[in-house]
């Protein structure tokens, strides 16, 4: 048994506390339920960055397990650099969601409600983590459904019937999702014997090459696969996302179009990596997994150009997105892992950044999104339209972005497999481009337009802060993975290198 | 053949149960059925597991004086999983129920289509 240094006790500590605020938070009053959230996740943050520090400068990755019980029947957490950049990743975008959205929390939330709010927060912070580190099938099912149900109640935020209906269509689709993965690990676990991912990869490795139980395995792969596809809406399945990212509350779309559908893609690739581990059950699922993406990325797009509302189109350009990442995947090699990843993290720091500047121009023009609505919403509300602007240029793919970076990173692993991949994947990022141009750089300069008539009542510009630093902070992020992109994808890469 | 469908009669009733399941939650409009669905659905995976990690002629996971060798127990894990499925499958139940609860609180009804038929005539 190896010592472990004080930092390597983070991991646990940081799932039980966000599980204990929350049960604090449903007791708390409406502001100290808030003061918790934010505190939490502010020191999730720091949590993070303290272990993606140590395993990056060390390049070592290291196994918790709880109460040193080892396999088959313990439970362990792995933490290594890909894991602790992702996870931080994540937590300072909730952080920054939280801050971005803090206004609307007040306007949208009753007070003696807000507790309750909060306590879904925390939940959802620790399936977060847990899914980040996790390195345990069963664990990893048993916090989907602990976010299943917390995403359901941020949806549920704003009490009003769209919210009520998009939650319902939300809660359907995800328990489809989780049923097929839940039966997926029930098979592999009756074929292995194993749950932690170290043993299952092993145990996988040895029938695969003794030729046995091929037929099955291949399935329950496939099963977790569809599962985590339909529940981080990978086109076809996309049908409950435009509903439940346009129509909460700021923070919640942020969190749940930037944090929720992305843990359960990085558990994909965690399976995929280090469960599967050979490629003969990936291989075969990746080739169906391209298609659904290589159409999704177009159609995403396609719906996104049709919508007449600013959040739904927001909400449809995270569908071509989520396929940019499961191409990375389906490219089935260790530079498309990567690129998916960096994609993630990508993706993830524009889309928060769009939702929370897109809400905050919505309540400029007065509650409406509709484009003719919003002309010239920038003149009221200038940070949120720079912001937006920034965000819809990193999804587009302008240089020193970092949406420009996962696109070059994306075409550079396809690049290096060739075939007829490489051509799909090249045909798909170039269409998509023009299409991305088409919405989001129309919606952004339709901000800019001046408006035929003169604003007659100018509102006093009202100082909001936590927003201001969020955005800032957001801004950056989307600048630094453009221009730091390369020092980025070597941490994933080399985190992925010493992922078996 | 009879002989083999009847050896997997707990896999076949399993992969049935969840089957009708997935379909009633997929594809029916009520919103009840749906979560009956659910619960089917869910039943047939612990079925499915439980089946398995049960070894006839074994002992029950717990210790015995005068049986100390592992091999004559079951391996509690699956048991382990059954019960922690269990006790998510109904959390999940309770919310939705309390979903529904309040549509139909709202909109007194429990197809899901005449829902949002309503609510986009409400316009909000």
């Amino acid at each position: 048994m190896m010592t472990m240094t004080w930092w390597q006790n983070f991991p646990p500590f940081m799932i039980v506390a966000p599980l204990m605020c929350a049960a604090v938070c449903s007791v708390l009053k409406a502001k100290a339920a808030r003061a918790v959230m934010l505190v939490l996740s502010a020191l999730e943050c720091c949590c993070m960055g303290v272990l993606l520090y140590f395993t990056q400068t060390r390049n070592l990755s290291f196994t918790f397990a709880m109460g040193e019980i080892g396999a088959p029947f313990g439970n362990e957490l792995r933490v290594g650099a890909v894991e602790a950049l992702v996870g931080l990743l994540f937590s300072l975008v909730m952080f920054l969601s939280l801050l971005g959205g803090w206004k609307q929390l007040e306007d949208d939330i009753a007070p003696n409600r807000m507790n309750l709010y909060g306590a879904v927060f925390c939940l959802l912070t620790a399936a977060m983590t847990a899914m980040t580190f996790t390195n345990d099938l069963f664990t990893a099912y048993v916090f989907i459904e602990i976010s299943t149900i917390a995403a359901c109640a941020l949806i549920l935020s704003r009490n009003m019937g769209w919210n009520m209906l998009a939650a319902a269509r939300y809660m359907i689709m995800n328990l489809l999702g989780s049923g097929l993965f839940l039966l997926g690990l029930s098979m592999l676990y009756c074929l292995t014997g194993h749950l932690l991912f170290p043993q299952l990869g092993a145990a996988v490795r040895a029938l695969a090459a003794e030729n046995r139980y091929d037929m099955p395995l291949y399935l329950s792969f496939l099963l977790m696969t569809m599962g985590v596809a339909i529940k981080s809406a990978l086109y076809p399945f996309h049908t409950w996302l435009p509903g439940a990212y346009s129509t909460s509350t700021a923070a919640s779309s942020a969190i749940l179009s930037s944090v929720v559908s992305k843990m359960y893609i990085f558990l994909l690739v965690k399976v995929f990596l280090r469960a599967a581990g050979v490629d003969v059950f990936t291989r075969r699922i990746e080739d169906v997994l391209f298609l659904y993406a290589f159409v999704g990325v177009i159609m995403g797009s396609v719906h996104a150009i049709r919508q007449r509302h600013m959040m739904r189109m927001i909400a449809y350009s995270s569908v071509a997105q989520i396929g940019y990442i499961f191409l990375g995947i389906a490219l089935g090699t260790q530079a498309g892992f990567a690129a998916a990843v960096f994609h993630i993290l990508a993706h993830s720091s524009a889309k928060s950044m769009l939702f929370l500047a897109g809400n905050r121009l919505q309540s400029a023009a007065d509650g409406h999104d509709t484009f003719p609505a919003l002309q010239g919403a920038a003149k009221k509300a200038p940070l949120a339209a720079f912001a937006f602007l920034i965000g819809a240029l990193s999804l587009v793919g302008v240089p020193l972005l970092g949406g420009f970076a996962s696109k070059v990173y994306l075409s550079q692993a396809a690049v290096a497999l060739g075939g007829w991949r490489m051509v799909l994947v090249l045909a798909d990022l170039l269409i998509s481009t023009a299409l991305n141009v088409g919405y989001l750089l129309r919606c952004a300069l339709r901000l800019y337009r001046p408006t035929e008539k003169e604003e007659t009542e100018h509102n006093p510009k009202t100082k909001d802060a936590p927003f201001a630093f969020a955005m800032g902070v957001l801004i950056v992020m989307n600048l630094g993975l453009g221009v730091f992109g390369g020092p980025v994808l070597r941490w994933i890469q080399q985190g992925i290198a010493i992922f078996m | 053949m009879l002989s083999q469908v009847y050896s997997h009669l707990d896999e076949l009733t399993a992969v049935a149960l969840f089957g009708i399941g997935f379909t009633l939650l997929l594809l029916d409009k009520n919103l009840m059925k749906k979560i009956i669905g659910f619960s089917m659905m869910d039943s047939g995976i612990y079925l499915f597991l439980a089946s398995y990690g049960y070894i006839e002629s074994r002992l029950a996971p717990i210790y015995a004086e005068d049986v100390s060798e592992s091999s004559a127990y079951v391996n509690p894990l699956p048991a382990g999983l059954v019960l922690t499925g269990i006790v998510v499958g109904v959390s999940v139940t309770a919310v939705m129920l309390g979903l529904t609860i309040r549509l139909y609180e709202r909109y007194h009804s429990l197809d899901i289509d005449e829902i949002a038929e309503k609510i986009r005539r409400e316009g909000k």
